[in-house]
């Protein structure tokens, strides 16, 4: 196993209250539904494999990909399907199945030869769900089959703000994990990369590149890694995916099924007593948060993942894919700030040092909702810059996407990023562009 | 209080209400008053407190030293001029304040007007860019310029050189410039020779009308060396010192005499890092090595080139368009590299012109709109630089 190490200096950790810390509690948690949101997976188009009223088994399709229809997404847990909730033109929203104690002795299990070929290890991929589970560059979607990458991105940590810690989730895994690794492996020509922080203690295996990366967010995105480590080009393809996930590939290769339950760091200034609940995968919001959201007469935002790239959820909503964390804070929109342009209080967070806030070094504040401004055009420069670690020009990638030059946005890199690359540009904006939404209309602009 | 009443009186002025016309006017002061309430509906779930009026507001803030300067200039000259000996400090500064105060006035009421017009035309919300610009424009303009032609200037370039363009973020040239340059091309004879830089009359009772001699001649330092004297001096005919020069009180336009109070202004952008040090520092150091190549290389035909470079950066306006000018970040380069030529060349062509054309004592204004336009250029460069990188990767 060879190791390189990178320091990262553009990036910006934003200092959020309502974080885990060693001592914060574990709970666990057994939801009464669960729910698979299709959105979660671009590049996906859902066709139902179950109806209303089936019972269903750990592991059963609960959709497959209209394309590949290998390609499922599966129900983390037995039950019966309780509604298939559909939108404008019958697009499928979820499915939320009713978990119910069970079955799971029927569950399917995939016999899979140690000297299995490529091709029945991605089967198995594709039909046990961990296929979906994964990213593929360009275009930031589900990897389309057929077509080998290049490398093989895993990150081993989350550098999110308040994200919980990858290595302790899959810590006591070790055989799991290297398992999956050396799977991971043989679905590929070139390298399988694993980046992770310098404080790493777990064994990998010899298959594996270690990548250890410093420096603050984006330095956990996949997309951030590759940049710095072996950049897409154009008519290449890597593949992405976090260790959680690798370890669920072990585990599909060692025991024949993968499991689906999740450690969630529920985070946020507007949580009580910032924890983690073990659950399954999509589980229901309530009771994860049931109890241990502030009382104090706030509109509240929950998002299901973290505030740079989750959803926007319902307290009764469900977890979305990476089915990791769920951050509560202040909505924001009850506030009446007077002349809040020319404020001089220490609590108003910014990476702007025209904010009395930036002479307060490793004070954490607790944000809102609001977009502290009006929509403008790009006035500032290389604001972008600040926080992009990649050989990106992000204001012209931009700007091109925006004027629809496929040419333009293939010669400045789109292939190489993706929506949640921006997440900290588009946080930083004084022009409070949507650049996440820009960066997928492109991504999809130049797919089709 | 005022919250309740501005939700009071807002159905006025949305659609169907009976002030709907004045939408786009309701919604600039409301948005002045109160951060809007509107939190983010895709991407990220927090945004930075920065917004375009904080970086607006904070240049504004910048250039209170040169305005506060400008007026204890203006006042003192004009009281040098008329020979008045009682040099009151606050008598001095309520002068240049009255003198100043019309002007100010009449470009913000000019430039907000077409804003306002325009804003609402388009439906869209008013933007901050002027916040700036109608301070700029009585800084940059001597103190004798009409407020009529103030207005007519103002108004062609917000108009042909902002609003035609798409508004503030997509002009190509700097508003405030234009605006001086209008006025410099357009009528000549008010906005140059030695005349225009002095407040001659008395306002409300104060100050006194200056009488021009030989003695007092009313020109400004580089104007007296474009014409052959040997050394600068001030209103009063004392030789300016480097140290002179860099404190401002001699006749120019009315608040970029002060390389002293520019520097402030200087720190309080760098230090909020609202303004780019790469445009700023490549500026100066473009304006040095000209300034160096200029004097390495005397000639009488050119009295400029006589100018110690250092004195070439404290002299009129070089030191504020440097800080102030240069570094508008629509019209600048903006790409980092990019930055750096730019700057540089704003610093070396301001001193071509000021020494090598003898026409045009003052070259920061030329230089800064020439590069201006040559800024996307500079641009399309450095990005067609990372362009062919990612080629050459694809290539290997």
């Amino acid at each position: 196993m060879s190791k390189t190490s990178i320091r990262l200096h553009r990036g910006l950790d934003l200092q959020l209250q309502g974080g885990l810390t060693p001592e914060s509690p574990v709970k666990v948690v057994k939801p009464a539904t669960v729910a698979i949101i299709p959105d979660d997976f671009p590049g996906f188009t859902p066709k139902p494999s179950v109806r209303e009223g089936d019972t269903i088994v750990k592991g059963a399709p609960l959709m497959h990909d209209k394309i590949n229809e290998r390609i499922c997404l599966v129900s983390p847990t037995d039950g019966t399907v309780k509604a298939i909730v559909r939108g404008e033109r019958r697009k499928i929203l979820r499915i939320e199945v009713a978990a119910e104690e069970g079955q799971s002795a029927g569950r399917k299990k995939f016999s899979i030869a140690p000297d299995a070929g490529r091709e029945e290890i991605m089967n198995a991929m594709m039909e046990s769900g961990l296929w979906a589970m994964m990213r593929q560059r360009p275009y930031d979607i589900v990897p389309v089959p057929g077509t080998e990458p290049v490398n093989i991105f895993v990150t081993a940590f989350d550098s999110a703000p308040l994200a919980p810690s990858l290595e302790r989730e899959v810590t006591g895994k070790g055989k799991e994990m290297a398992k999956g690794l050396e799977t991971l492996a043989k679905l590929t020509g070139g390298k399988v990369y694993v980046s992770t922080r310098d404080d790493w203690s777990l064994a990998l295996p010899p298959e594996v590149h270690h990548i250890i990366i410093e420096g603050p967010h984006p330095a956990g995105n996949a997309g951030v890694q590759a940049a710095n480590i072996a950049p897409v080009n154009k008519g290449e393809t890597i593949w992405t995916l976090d260790i959680v996930t690798a370890v669920r590939i072990g585990e599909l290769m060692l025991y024949g099924y993968p499991e689906w339950e999740t450690a969630v760091a529920v985070t946020g200034s507007e949580v009580k007593d910032p924890m983690t609940v073990r659950t399954v995968a999509g589980s229901s919001l309530s009771p994860v948060l049931k109890g241990n959201v502030k009382e104090d007469g706030r509109n509240h935002r929950v998002i299901s993942g973290n505030v740079l790239t989750g959803d926007k959820e319902s307290a009764n909503g469900y977890l979305h894919y990476p089915y990791r964390q769920v951050t509560v804070i202040p909505e924001g929109d009850d506030v009446d700030e007077f002349m809040g342009w020319a404020s001089m209080s220490p609590n108003k967070m910014s990476a702007s040092r025209s904010f009395v806030s930036s002479l307060f070094k490793g004070k954490k504040f607790a944000p809102d909702a609001r977009l502290n401004g009006g929509r403008r055009a790009m006035i500032m420069s290389e604001q972008y810059d600040k926080v992009m670690p990649m050989d990106i020009l992000p204001e012209y990638l931009i700007k091109a996407i925006l004027s629809r030059d496929i040419e333009q946005m293939e010669k400045l890199g789109i292939y190489e990023v993706a929506p949640e690359d921006f997440a900290l540009c588009e946080y930083i904006d004084p022009s409070k562009l949507e650049l996440q939404k820009i960066v997928r209309q492109g991504l999809d602009y130049v797919r089709k | 209080m005022l919250r309740k009443y501005l939700d009071k009186i807002k159905p006025n002025f949305e659609p169907g209400g009976k002030y709907q016309s004045l939408r786009s006017v309701f919604d600039g002061f409301e948005t002045f008053l109160y951060t809007p309430r509107s939190t983010s509906q895709s991407g990220v779930h927090v945004h930075d407190s920065i917004d375009s009026k904080r970086v607006m507001i904070i240049v504004v803030a910048a250039l209170m030293p040169c305005l506060l300067f400008g007026m204890y200039n203006t006042g003192y000259q004009n009281f040098i001029g008329s020979g008045i000996t009682d040099l009151n400090f606050w008598h001095i500064m309520l002068y240049g304040f009255l003198a100043i105060l019309p002007k100010i006035i009449v470009t913000y009421a000019v430039g907000l007007g077409i804003e306002f017009i325009v804003a609402q035309w388009r439906g869209e919300e008013i933007q901050e860019g002027f916040l700036v610009t109608g301070i700029l424009v009585p800084l940059i303009c001597p103190i004798e310029t009409p407020v009529w032609m103030l207005a007519v200037a103002t108004a062609f370039s917000v108009i042909f050189v902002k609003e035609v363009f798409g508004g503030t973020g997509f002009n190509i040239f700097n508003v405030a410039l234009v605006t001086r340059a209008v006025l410099f091309f357009g009528y000549p004879a008010q906005m140059s020779g030695d005349r225009a830089f002095i407040a001659s009359s008395p306002i409300c009772g104060l100050g006194g009308t200056v009488e021009y001699s030989d003695a007092f001649t009313g020109a400004t330092p580089l104007n007296q060396i474009a014409n052959g004297a040997d050394a600068a001096t001030d209103a009063a005919g004392h030789i300016l010192s480097t140290w002179d020069a860099f404190l401002g009180l001699y006749p120019g336009s009315f608040g970029e005499t002060s390389t002293l109070c520019v520097l402030l202004g200087a720190a309080l952008l760098l230090i909020t890092g609202i303004a780019s040090w790469k445009i700023m520092a490549s500026v100066f150091a473009g304006g040095l090595f000209m300034g160096w190549i200029a004097y390495t290389f005397q000639s009488p035909i050119y009295p400029g080139s006589a100018i110690l470079p250092i004195d070439q950066l404290v002299y009129g306006g070089f030191a504020f368009a440097a800080v102030f000018m240069a570094t508008d970040p629509v019209t600048a380069a903006r790409t980092g590299i990019g930055k750096y030529i730019y700057g540089f060349l704003v610093g070396v062509i301001a001193i071509i012109i000021r020494v090598y054309n003898n026409g045009y004592p003052e070259g920061a204004m030329l230089a800064v709109l020439l590069m201006n336009a040559l800024a996307p250029l500079i641009d399309y460069c450095v990005v067609q630089a990372n362009i062919s990188q990612r080629m050459k990767r694809l290539r290997a």
